[in-house]
């Protein structure tokens, strides 16, 4: 779990502001992103009983973590979004349209060295910033709706991408990116060095939502889009921002998907989208905008991925997996709006919806 | 009354919704370190008086004056810088945001140093500041960490009075800072709003309040049908007199 525990430090303290502290015990329960990490910690439980000597060894989690990695990035740019109680279905899409056009881009500047590399990566990042300034001005400006704006951007990325190779997927890529990022370990260990690569860019965009100016806006913008406009805050531009950004981190991944598959995989991205954001939703982030962690995301990111890998392993029908996850995901949802409810209520006392109630009660 | 030259003066504002028109050649005035009443009743214009003389409203006709210069007030921002700021009845707070971040959204306090210049916040300077100027208020603010969602109504309100008055500097506007409290709320917000205007801050009180308005205005400015009908002295003045002129009963008389 080495993704997981330094992101901790970071989003552990969702509210920087914080006077007194008081039953610290009762405080954690009360984050959605710890309770769905104790379910994360009892699923895994389960599978280290139930196949000891396979599941719980590093071969595997290895496996698990190198998985999550690229998702890892996409969940970053889908949590700022979803915070603004926004939406970006577009994501899958943008990833293999940006892989697709810096392959291109390689191969028509030759070689196969650490130059031909950072063309990749840079047109990679500015493909992916375009579309996602295409779905922050349409948000912000145009008023269309975001689940609407980012559908027709995942439908035109991708019919782009199948214009540009002719449907047929783009197979050369630099040996340095698949030998490094793509398959490489971090130097002297067995760690994956894509996995590293995420974990500096959850734990830096981790510090930016949860301590930072432009944070605090993408939370204010979700909480109250009229009173952040009212105090001043340059709303359309915060918006149009965190869709450049999830956008950006997109074409990123798509430069980590060309690095680990060593193809484009046109057709292997349509389920991204909902992937990242069942994780992002899983983990507390909640789709009504204005509450939300980076950290609750990197769990939300394990769950599906622990389950489906531990499926296999026991001799379950790995079909099973998608069954759990959508009954995690209605859960979430579930506990989050008696959450907000409990809120608006103005009881003047946190709301103890949570697993806390559980056990509670047995006691 | 101290200065011959309002603070804030509008003069002939008219701004109409399709075929209403919500305010009709109106005008106002209030001078530094005096508190004005704007009352009226339902539909008379109030609260669009206020939309417009704080940047939240585009007019169709008239002129604002601060201290005497003419400015333009299409946006919050404008209306911000110049001192102006405005307690909303929706109270305009982000209810998952604590109390000191509400307080200096729009306005936070840089980190010092280099890490201020990458957008980190002196979250501990905002928190004190936010607990001085709430003490002052007498509010009780039950936690400065917890989302003013979480809150009762009053204490939201006191979270947005508390952050009006603490960075208005020539005019404040409060559109029925009362509305929701209790009795000793009140009693603080009209505490508030004498110790504001004795910083030489003009006050806008707009109140269905009667008692609140004659304990507290220096001056009653009543709106009917989107016009100014009448301006009182409150000391000269009676609640007979301000209902009269707010029905139309007084129709011809005042200003």
């Amino acid at each position: 779990m080495t993704e997981t525990k330094p992101a901790a430090g970071v989003a552990a303290a969702p509210n920087p502001i914080d006077g007194q502290k008081k039953n610290f015990f009762a405080h954690l329960t009360g984050i959605q992103s710890f309770q769905i990490l104790l379910v994360l910690l009892v699923i895994v439980t389960i599978f280290s009983i139930l196949a000891p000597t396979i599941f719980p060894q590093w071969t595997n989690i290895r496996q698990i973590v190198q998985n999550v990695s690229i998702l890892a990035v996409l969940g970053i740019g889908m949590t700022f979004v979803i915070i603004t109680s926004g939406i970006d279905l577009s994501i899958g899409s943008v990833l293999v349209f940006s892989g697709v056009v810096s392959a291109k881009a390689m191969v028509a500047y030759g070689g196969g060295g650490w130059d031909t590399a950072l063309v990749g990566l840079l047109v990679a990042l500015v493909v992916g910033a375009l579309w996602g300034l295409l779905n922050g001005v349409l948000v912000a400006k145009a008023k269309v709706p975001p689940l609407i704006v980012t559908l027709g951007t995942l439908g035109a990325a991708l019919g782009l991408a199948q214009v540009i190779t002719g449907g047929v997927d783009i197979r050369e890529v630099p040996v340095v990116l698949t030998d490094t990022i793509g398959y490489g370990n971090v130097f002297g260990t067995t760690i994956p060095l894509i996995s590293l690569v995420a974990l500096v860019i959850v734990v830096i965009f981790g510090i930016i939502l949860h301590k930072t100016k432009f944070g605090l806006y993408t939370f204010a913008v979700g909480s109250n889009e009229e009173a952040a406009l009212r105090v001043g805050v340059k709303v359309d531009k915060q918006l149009i921002s965190i869709y450049a950004l999830s956008g950006t981190l997109a074409g990123f991944a798509g430069l980590l998907s060309l690095s680990q598959y060593g193809t484009t995989a046109i057709a292997g991205q349509s389920q991204t989208n909902l992937n990242v954001i069942a994780a992002v939703v899983i983990g507390g982030t909640s789709i009504f905008g204005g509450l939300g962690t980076i950290f609750g995301t990197m769990v939300g990111l394990f769950i599906p991925a622990v389950l489906q890998n531990g499926f296999v392993i026991v001799g379950v029908q790995p079909f099973w997996q998608q069954v759990a996850v959508g009954a995690v995901l209605v859960a979430a949802v579930f506990i989050d709006q008696r959450r907000r409810k409990a809120a608006a209520r103005g009881a003047g006392s946190k709301s103890k919806v949570s697993l806390a109630n559980l056990w509670s009660k047995k006691k | 009354m101290t200065s011959t030259i309002p603070i804030l003066e509008a003069k002939g504002l008219t701004r109409s919704f399709g075929a209403v028109r919500a305010l009709d050649h109106v005008d106002f005035d209030i001078y530094a370190g005096e508190v004005v009443a704007l009352i009226g009743d339902n539909g008379a214009g109030k609260s669009t008086l206020v939309k417009a003389l704080s940047g939240n409203l585009a007019l169709d006709t008239g002129e604002i004056y601060y201290a005497g210069g003419k400015v333009d007030l299409s946006t919050p921002a404008q209306a911000s810088k110049l001192g102006i700021e405005t307690v909303y009845q929706d109270l305009a707070l982000a209810p998952h945001l604590n109390p000191a971040q509400n307080m200096f959204l729009g306005r936070e306090i840089p980190a010092p140093g280099l890490l201020g210049k990458f957008g980190f916040l002196d979250n501990k300077a905002m928190r004190l500041r936010s607990k001085t100027a709430f003490d002052e208020l007498g509010a009780t603010v039950r936690s400065l960490s917890d989302p003013v969602g979480s809150m009762s109504g009053g204490q939201r309100q006191a979270i947005a009075i508390a952050r009006s008055v603490a960075w208005a500097k020539g005019v404040i506007f409060l559109d029925e800072p009362t509305a929701a409290l209790g009795v000793v709320q009140t009693k603080n917000v009209l505490e508030t709003i004498r110790r504001v205007r004795d910083k030489g801050v003009g006050v806008v009180f707009i109140s269905h309040n009667m008692p609140n308005v004659m304990e507290v205005a220096d001056r009653v400015q009543v709106l009917r049908l989107g016009r100014r009908i009448a301006t009182f002295e409150a000391n000269k003045t009676n609640m007979g007199e301000l209902v009269a002129a707010m029905t139309g009963a007084l129709d011809g008389a005042g200003a």
